[in-house]
C-alpha cells in the first residue's frame, strides 16, 4: 500500500534520510520506532507530500506521490506529531472544512462527524470553538478528522501524546479495527509495549536508516539475540545511556 | 471515490476556516463590546474626521486655482496612491513570508489534496486582506474627500472599489512572487532570516518609487523656467509605468468627466497578466520552496557581544530583572524579523533627515525667519510621527512576544511590574537617544532658535516617553500571542488603535504648546520681551502633565491588564 524506494532527504551536508527502502503491505499495521532525531518525522512528513524528498520514490496505493500528488493524498489520512487546529473555529466546522478538503461531499457527512465526535466524546463541544480544547481533545479532534473522508491509509506520528488512557486505548481499538478492514496504518511511537501489543511488523530506524525491520520473532532472528522485549532489542539496536552518567546528574 | 476525476477543493472551502474564524472573533467582540467599542469608534471617527477635513481643505483650495488646481489634485492623489503603493508592496512581502511559508495550517493544507491554484488563491486572499485592510482604512477619508469636492456622484464608491481593487492585488502578487522567488534562491532553510534580504530589497523600492515622484518640485514653482515649464511638470505623470498613475487616472478621469479608457485597461489588464504569472510562478516554484523552508535550524549567534556589555552595565540590577533585559536582548538581535527592522529604520531616517534638508527654505528667495521657526516647530509632528511608528514596531509587540513562554515568567518569582519596566525601559532608552539625534540634527539643518531647540527637545523627550509607554500598553491589551511573524504584530488592529492614539497625543500637545511658540515668534520679530501669563504657562504645563499622565497611566493599566490575562 505504501512503497518507499531509496528515500533520502538532505538538508545541505546533513542527511535525515538515507536511502530507506519499505513496503508496507495492504491491512498491517505498521510501527516506526528510533531514538529522537531518526528521521521518522521527515519520513513521515514526505510521505504526507509535506516536504519533498532529496530523492527516491513514494507510492500510495500505487500511485505516485511526486506525478499525481493530488490522487495520491487523497487516500490518505495524516496526523501529525503537533497538531494543529484553527483556533476560531468549532470541532464540528473543522471535521467539515477537512472533509471538503479531501472532497468528501456525501450526504452522510453530518452524520459520519456526529458518529466521529460520539467515538472521541467531543460531541459536547461540537459547536465550541477549538481554542477551548485541552491538547487531548485536540489530539482526538486531529485524529477524528484523519478518518472522516474514509481514507486507505492513516499515517500517524507519536499518535498516544497528549490522550488519557481511555483515550489511548480507543485508539489502539479503533486503529486495529481499521486494519482488520483492509485499512493501512503506518505509526511512529516511542511507547515500545504499544508497538509491540499492536504492531503486525516494526521498522527500526536511526541515523536516517532502517537498521532492522520484520516481525518480533524476524526483529530477534536479525540481531541474534535473546532479548525478549521490544525495549531490550531496541537499545541494543540504537545504544543506551551509561550508569556513570545518571549518577553525574543525580550527584550519586 | 472517483478518484481520477478528482480536482481538489474549491477555493471557497479551503478560505472557508478563515471566515468563520474572522465571524467567531467579530461575534466575541461584540460579546464584549461597550466603552472600548465606544471608544475605538471614537477614535476611528476622529481619525477619519481629521483626514478628511485637511485634505477637503486642501482640495477646495486646489480647485480655487485657475489653470492648475486640477492637476495639483491629480498630483497629490497620485503621491497618496504612490505612498499607498509603497506601504502596501513591503507589508505584502512581510505577510506572504509569513502565510506561503511560516503559517501554521500550511503543513493541514500541504498534505491534503488541494489543487495548487487554488492553493495560491486561497493565500494570495489572505495576504492581501492582511496586509491591505490599514491602507483600505486610510483611503476612505482621502476618497471621500475627493469624491465630495469634485462631485464625483452617487457611484463615486463603485469607481473607486474598482480602482481599488487591482491597485491591491498588484502589490499582492509581486510581494508574493518576490518572497517565492527568494526563498528558492536561498540554499537553506531561515524563511524568517530571508525577511531581512526582502525589507533590504523593498526598502530600495521605496526609496526609489519616492525619488521618482521627486515630490519637492512640487512646492519649488520657482526652480522652473517659466510657469508652463511648471504645468508640463504637473500634466506629465510622475511615472507612466506605476500602477498608482493608473489608478489616479482611472479616478480623476471619472471625477474630471474624461472618457478615456486606457487607465482601466492597464490597471485590469496589469493585474490579470500578473495574477496570471504569479500562479504559473507558484505552481512551477512553491513546492520545492515550501519544502525547502522546513529545513534545518539557523545558527545561534547574533546579540552575544551586546549581550555581555549590557550585562557588565546592568550589574547594579538585580540578577532577575538583568536576565529578563539581557533575554530580551539576545531575542531581538537573534530573530531576524525583528532586527531587520533596524535596517528599515535607518533607511527611513535618512530619507527623512534628506527630505528636511530638501526644504527650500534657504535657496532662492530668503524665506522669513518667523516662517523657518514654524517649520522647525511643525517638524515635531513629523518627528513625533516616525517615533511613534518606531515605538509600533519595537514597543508594541513585546507583550505579545512573550506568549507562549508566559507560563514561565508567571510560574518565576518575577513579578509583573518589574517585567512592564523592564520592556519599558528597553525600548524606551534607545527611542530617547533617537528623539534627541532627530531633534537636534534637524534643528541644526533648520537653524531654529535656541528657543525652538529647547522646546522641541523637551516635548520629544516626554512625547517619546509616552508613546513608548502607550505602545507597550496597547501591546498589552491587544496581544497577539499566535503570530508567527513579530512584524506582523504592529499591523495588527491593536497596533492601529495605537498609532491612531498617539497621533491624537501628538496633535493635542503640539496645540496646547502653539499658543506660546506663536507669542514668542511674534515677540521675536517685533523685537518685544514675551510676559509669560498663566494664558501662555497654562497649556505649556498642561502638556507636559499629559504627557505625564500618558505615561504613567496606561502603564498601570497594562499591568492590571497582563495581571488579568490568562495564559
Amino acid at each position: 500500500m505504501i512503497t518507499l524506494t531509496s528515500l533520502t532527504k538532505r538538508y545541505g551536508s546533513f542527511t535525515a534520510v538515507n536511502g530507506v527502502d519499505l513496503t508496507i503491505r495492504k491491512g498491517e499495521l505498521f510501527g516506526f520506532l528510533g531514538p529522537n532525531g531518526a528521521g521518522k518525522t521527515t519520513t513521515f512528513r514526505m510521505i504526507a507530500g509535506i516536504i519533498l524528498p532529496t530523492s527516491g520514490r513514494i507510492e500510495i496505493g500505487g500511485i505516485d506521490l511526486g506525478r499525481q500528488p493530488l490522487v495520491a493524498k487523497r487516500r490518505l489520512g495524516y496526523i501529525p506529531d503537533r497538531p494543529f487546529v484553527y483556533d476560531k473555529i468549532t470541532g464540528a466546522e473543522f471535521l467539515r472544512f477537512v472533509a471538503a478538503l479531501y472532497g468528501a461531499h456525501d450526504p452522510s457527512l453530518e452524520r459520519r462527524i456526529d458518529e466521529l465526535l460520539d467515538l472521541f466524546e467531543l460531541v459536547p463541544w461540537k459547536n465550541q470553538l477549538t481554542e477551548s480544547y485541552s491538547h487531548g481533545m485536540r489530539q482526538k479532534l486531529i485524529i477524528a478528522s484523519a478518518f472522516v473522508h474514509r481514507p486507505e491509509v492513516i499515517v500517524v506520528d507519536e499518535p498516544m501524546v497528549g490522550l488519557d488512557p481511555k483515550g489511548a486505548r480507543l485508539l489502539k481499538d479503533l486503529f486495529r479495527q481499521y486494519v482488520n478492514r483492509g485499512g493501512t496504518v503506518l505509526m511512529s511511537t516511542h511507547t515500545l509495549e504499544v508497538a509491540e501489543g499492536m504492531c503486525d511488523r516494526i521498522a527500526i530506524m536511526q541515523g536516517g536508516r532502517i537498521l532492522a525491520r520484520g516481525t518480533m520473532a524476524e526483529l530477534r532472528e536479525q540481531t541474534a539475540s535473546g532479548a525478549s522485549s521490544l525495549e531490550d532489542l531496541f537499545l541494543r539496536l540504537t545504544g543506551g545511556f551509561r550508569d556513570h552518567q545518571l549518577d553525574s546528574i543525580l550527584g550519586g | 471515490m472517483a478518484l481520477r476525476k478528482f480536482r481538489g477543493p474549491g477555493l471557497w472551502i479551503v478560505l472557508g476556516p478563515k471566515w468563520q474564524a474572522a465571524r467567531a472573533r467579530l461575534r466575541e467582540q461584540h460579546a464584549g463590546a461597550g466603552p472600548r467599542m465606544v471608544l475605538l469608534a471614537l477614535l476611528a471617527v476622529g481619525f477619519w474626521s481629521g483626514v478628511f477635513g485637511i485634505v477637503y481643505r486642501v482640495l477646495r483650495y486646489f480647485r480655487g486655482v485657475a489653470d492648475i488646481g486640477d492637476l495639483l489634485s491629480a498630483k497629490l492623489l497620485g503621491l497618496a496612491l504612490l505612498a499607498f503603493s509603497s506601504i502596501l508592496l513591503l507589508s505584502n512581502v512581510i505577510t506572504a513570508l509569513s502565510s506561503f511559508f511560516l503559517a501554521k495550517d500550511l503543513d493541514l493544507l500541504a498534505a491534503s489534496p488541494v489543487h495548487s491554484i487554488r492553493f495560491y488563491l486561497a493565500k494570495l486572499v489572505e495576504t492581501t486582506l492582511h496586509s491591505s485592510w490599514m491602507v483600505a482604512l486610510l483611503a476612505v477619508p482621502l476618497f471621500a474627500a475627493y469624491g465630495i469636492v469634485y462631485g464625483g456622484g452617487p457611484l463615486w464608491p463603485l469607481v473607486v472599489v474598482a480602482a481599488f481593487i487591482p491597485f491591491l492585488v498588484l502589490p499582492a502578487v509581486v510581494g508574493s512572487a518576490l518572497t517565492l522567488l527568494l526563498v528558492n534562491v536561498v540554499p537553506a532553510r531561515r524563511a524568517k532570516e530571508l525577511l531581512s534580504l526582502i525589507v533590504i530589497g523593498a526598502i530600495g523600492t521605496l526609496a526609489l518609487l519616492l525619488r521618482l515622484a521627486q515630490p519637492e518640485r512640487l512646492i519649488r514653482p520657482e526652480g522652473f523656467r517659466s510657469l508652463a515649464d511648471f504645468v508640463a511638470m504637473l500634466q506629465a505623470p510622475t511615472n507612466p509605468l506605476l500602477p498608482s498613475e493608473w489608478a489616479m487616472r482611472m479616478l480623476m478621469n471619472w471625477l474630471l468627466r474624461v472618457a478615456d479608457p486606457w487607465p482601466v485597461v492597464a490597471l485590469w489588464g496589469t493585474a490579470a497578466v500578473a495574477l496570471v504569472v504569479g500562479g504559473i510562478l507558484f505552481r512551477w516554484l512553491y513546492r520545492h520552496a515550501f519544502s525547502k523552508a522546513q529545513e534545518g535550524a539557523p545558527p545561534a549567534g547574533g546579540g552575544r557581544r551586546l549581550a555581555a556589555v549590557l550585562g557588565t552595565l546592568l550589574r547594579g540590577l538585580p540578577a532577575e530583572r538583568r536576565e529578563f533585559i539581557l533575554k530580551d536582548t539576545r531575542l531581538f538581535f537573534r530573530d531576524a524579523t525583528q532586527w531587520s527592522q533596524l535596517i528599515l529604520l535607518g533607511v527611513l531616517l535618512v530619507v527623512y533627515l534628506f527630505n528636511i534638508q530638501a526644504l527650500p527654505l534657504f535657496s532662492g528667495d530668503r524665506v522669513p525667519t518667523p516662517v523657518v521657526t514654524l517649520v522647525a516647530f511643525l517638524n515635531l509632528g513629523l518627528a513625533g510621527f516616525v517615533l511613534a511608528a518606531i515605538a509600533a514596531r519595537f514597543l508594541f509587540p513585546s507583550v505579545s512576544l512573550e506568549g507562549r513562554q508566559m507560563w514561565l515568567l508567571r510560574s518565576s518569582p518575577l513579578d509583573l511590574r518589574s517585567m512592564l519596566w523592564s520592556k519599558y525601559w528597553i525600548g524606551t532608552v534607545p527611542l530617547l537617544i533617537l528623539a534627541l539625534a532627530i531633534t537636534l540634527i534637524t534643528n541644526a539643518i533648520l537653524r531654529a532658535s535656541p528657543f525652538i531647540t529647547v522646546v522641541s527637545a523637551g516635548t520629544m523627550v516626554l512625547f517619546t516617553l509616552a508613546a513608548s509607554a502607550l505602545a507597550l500598553s496597547f501591546g498589552a491589551f491587544y496581544p497577539r500571542f499566535d503570530t508567527e511573524n513579530a512584524a506582523q504584530i504592529p499591523t495588527s488592529f491593536g497596533g492601529l488603535v495605537y498609532m491612531m492614539t498617539s497621533v491624537i497625543l501628538l496633535a493635542l500637545v503640539i496645540m496646547l504648546e502653539a499658543p506660546a511658540v506663536a507669542t514668542r515668534i511674534q515677540a521675536e520679530q517685533a523685537g518685544t520681551t514675551v510676559v509669560w501669563g498663566v494664558g501662555l504657562l497654562g497649556p505649556l504645563v498642561a502638556a507636559v502633565v499629559l504627557c505625564i499622565a500618558a505615561t504613567l497611566l496606561p502603564l498601570r493599566l497594562a499591568l492590571a491588564r497582563m495581571e488579568r490575562l490568562e495564559f
